[in-house]
């Protein structure tokens, strides 16, 4: 009977505490997002009280009122379309780059892979100040929504993860599709595609969130606030004026609720592609 | 058209030849898979060395110039690499970013795998449910968090004093205890893709091995350490290498929280190229520091490979 206890028994004791550390943990981890959401709805008086208030008392609007005599829905726009304009370009260059990587025997696919997974591991940042200037001086698209859409694009990451995904076709469909008269674009779009959605749909979710939280491009790139994104502007508008916590929180409820709603509504998909893309390793 | 150009590529050498290493594939095959291929990669390669090779090779570049605010005044050798020796910010930035490094890395893989341990047998609502608020620092955004952040750390709004009786203790001012918050806030928003990655290594483990060695009187722990351990490795090394490039790389906190101070108590090395190139407007040296930053990240990622492959 010991035995048992040592399988089971002890087991019980553990996951008491084991459950309500998660409790704790997800107070913890849940509790910034209550913040926000509170105290975008909190009156001057309760955001600088000195003591805690756990609960606007009496909820106001005048922190979004205040938001939108700035250009807010502009900045909501500039980001939304940055994050989409990003996510449709690397999901369409990224699954095209990954089939050809993971299901094509071809010169140089050793290199290049190689290459890949090198410039992953290199810091964005670092190419950021020699990135600056290319768009100014070749592209003249400094200070444009494109100036941050495009780097995002040539990031490596998303084909990496398509030729992860790719290389679970089987040759053979590929083989009887060629047979079948299929041209190599018709493969692509009626066999390969259909076959990789979930790692397209996994890619997406992933391009869209990172390109919304990618502050240091969008700092970097826009400076006229005409393009500010919504998250660059609650930055700046943090270092202007540092004491308006209420104005703050309004912007970071607006910036970061649609993006949750999203993540929410797909996380299924999302946590499957991304354990599936990377596990395979 | 990728099919047009291939065919036609296949069709002017019918040759074969069995000395190719692609072993079973005539040389016009491995043309063709060539050509389309290349049409497959060519979007996607155009963005990737326009805006990540090639602003690669200009940062090595301007890194042996002297650049300031007027353009490149020169060629500078090596001086700005033998700058860095003697930058006493540089050595600073250095120290804190190991730190980041040496304590997000180990804590992030633990707890995560800790978490996940606890969660991934559990139904599919609750098992959802706490990867999705693990996750949620992650969707929430860098900036949205770090400005909560600031708030909740507010010497007199902030909760934190209010609640632990501390008023007026600036957590953030104080060479002390800024580097450890910044570190926390990196913690909660670096776990969620650990976690949704443990849950499915976990997932993964083949039972039967478990079961038998339960069978055979194996305790918890040893059927974790000998059976589940070795399974999830290629999942622990890829956490611990994005855990490492995440945090080399967090930014967002320390511009919006600290700016790298007070006294340079949280600059790191990656702020040091911001402030550099931006504030300071010495792109040179900042593309220096760059340029090192890249060389640490790469070896500290083919340390743990190294570390991951003679484990087994």
């Amino acid at each position: 009977m010991t035995k048992t206890r040592d399988l089971t028994g002890t087991s019980k004791g553990y996951r008491m505490l084991s459950v309500s550390i998660l409790v704790v943990l997800v107070l913890f981890f849940l509790f910034p997002l209550y913040w926000i959401i509170t105290g975008s709805f909190k009156d001057r008086i309760e955001i600088t009280a000195r003591q805690p208030i756990w609960f606007p008392l009496s909820p106001t609007v005048e922190n979004y009122t205040k938001l939108f005599d700035n250009p807010a829905f502009l900045w909501l726009f500039n980001i939304i379309f940055i994050s989409f304009a990003a996510m449709v370009l690397t999901c369409i260059t990224a699954s095209l780059a990954g089939y050809a990587l993971g299901k094509k025997r071809f010169i140089g696919r050793g290199v290049l892979f190689t290459i890949i997974i090198c410039a992953m591991a290199l810091p964005k940042q670092v190419i950021v100040i020699p990135l600056a200037q290319e768009m100014t001086l070749f592209f003249h698209l400094n200070d444009t929504l494109w100036a941050v859409i495009l780097p995002t694009v040539g990031w490596p990451f998303g084909v990496f993860l398509m030729k992860q995904f790719s290389e679970n076709i089987p040759s053979e469909i590929l083989e009887a599709a060629r047979v079948d008269g299929a041209g190599e674009l018709r493969t692509f779009t009626s066999v390969v595609f259909p076959m990789i959605k979930p790692g397209i749909g996994a890619l997406a979710i992933f391009t869209f969130v990172n390109t919304w939280n990618d502050y240091f491009l969008q700092l970097v790139m826009l400076t006229s606030d005409t393009k500010w994104t919504l998250p660059l502007a609650i930055a700046n508008m943090q270092g202007e004026m540092s004491t308006d916590y209420g104005l703050i929180m309004a912007g970071a409820a607006l910036a970061s609720v649609p993006i949750i709603t999203v993540f929410v509504a797909f996380q299924k998909y999302f946590t499957q592609g991304i354990a599936m893309g990377a596990v395979k390793g | 058209m990728a099919h047009t150009s291939a065919a036609a590529a296949a069709g002017h050498k019918p040759k074969k030849s069995k000395q190719s290493p692609h072993s079973g594939m005539s040389k016009a095959l491995i043309r063709r898979e060539t050509i389309s291929a290349y049409c497959f990669l060519l979007p996607s390669l155009l963005f990737f060395v326009t805006f990540v090779v090639v602003p690669m090779f200009i940062c090595v570049f301007y890194s042996f110039t002297e650049y300031g605010l007027g353009g490149v005044k020169g060629f500078a050798g090596l001086d700005n690499y033998l700058k860095l020796f003697q930058d006493p910010i540089f050595h600073r930035g250095f120290l804190n970013t190991v730190l980041i490094v040496a304590v997000a890395v180990p804590t992030v893989t633990a707890f995560s795998l800790w978490v996940s341990s606890a969660i991934y047998k559990m139904h599919a609502i609750p098992r959802s449910f706490f990867r999705c608020v693990f996750y949620l620092p992650v969707v929430t955004g860098s900036v949205a968090i770090t400005v909560v952040w600031k708030w909740i750390l507010d010497p007199y709004n902030g909760i934190l004093n209010q609640v632990a009786g501390t008023t007026g203790f600036d957590w953030l001012g104080n060479q002390r205890t800024a580097i450890w918050f910044i570190i926390l806030i990196l913690f909660t928003t670096s776990i969620g893709q650990p976690i949704v990655l443990y849950v499915a290594a976990l997932g993964n483990v083949d039972q039967s091995l478990v079961e038998a060695a339960q069978v055979d009187g194996a305790t918890k722990l040893q059927v974790f350490w000998k059976i589940k351990w070795p399974q999830i490795m290629p999942t622990t090394l890829y956490v611990m290498v994005i855990t490492t490039i995440n945090s080399f790389q967090c930014f967002a906190l320390i511009q919006l929280l600290t700016k790298g101070g007070p006294l340079n108590s949280t600059m790191t090395i990656m702020y040091q190229v911001y402030d550099t190139a931006y504030r300071l407007n010495d792109l040179g040296y900042a593309c220096a520091i760059g340029v090192v930053l890249a060389i640490i990240i790469a070896i500290f990622s083919a340390i743990q490979f190294k570390l991951a492959k003679t484990d087994d």
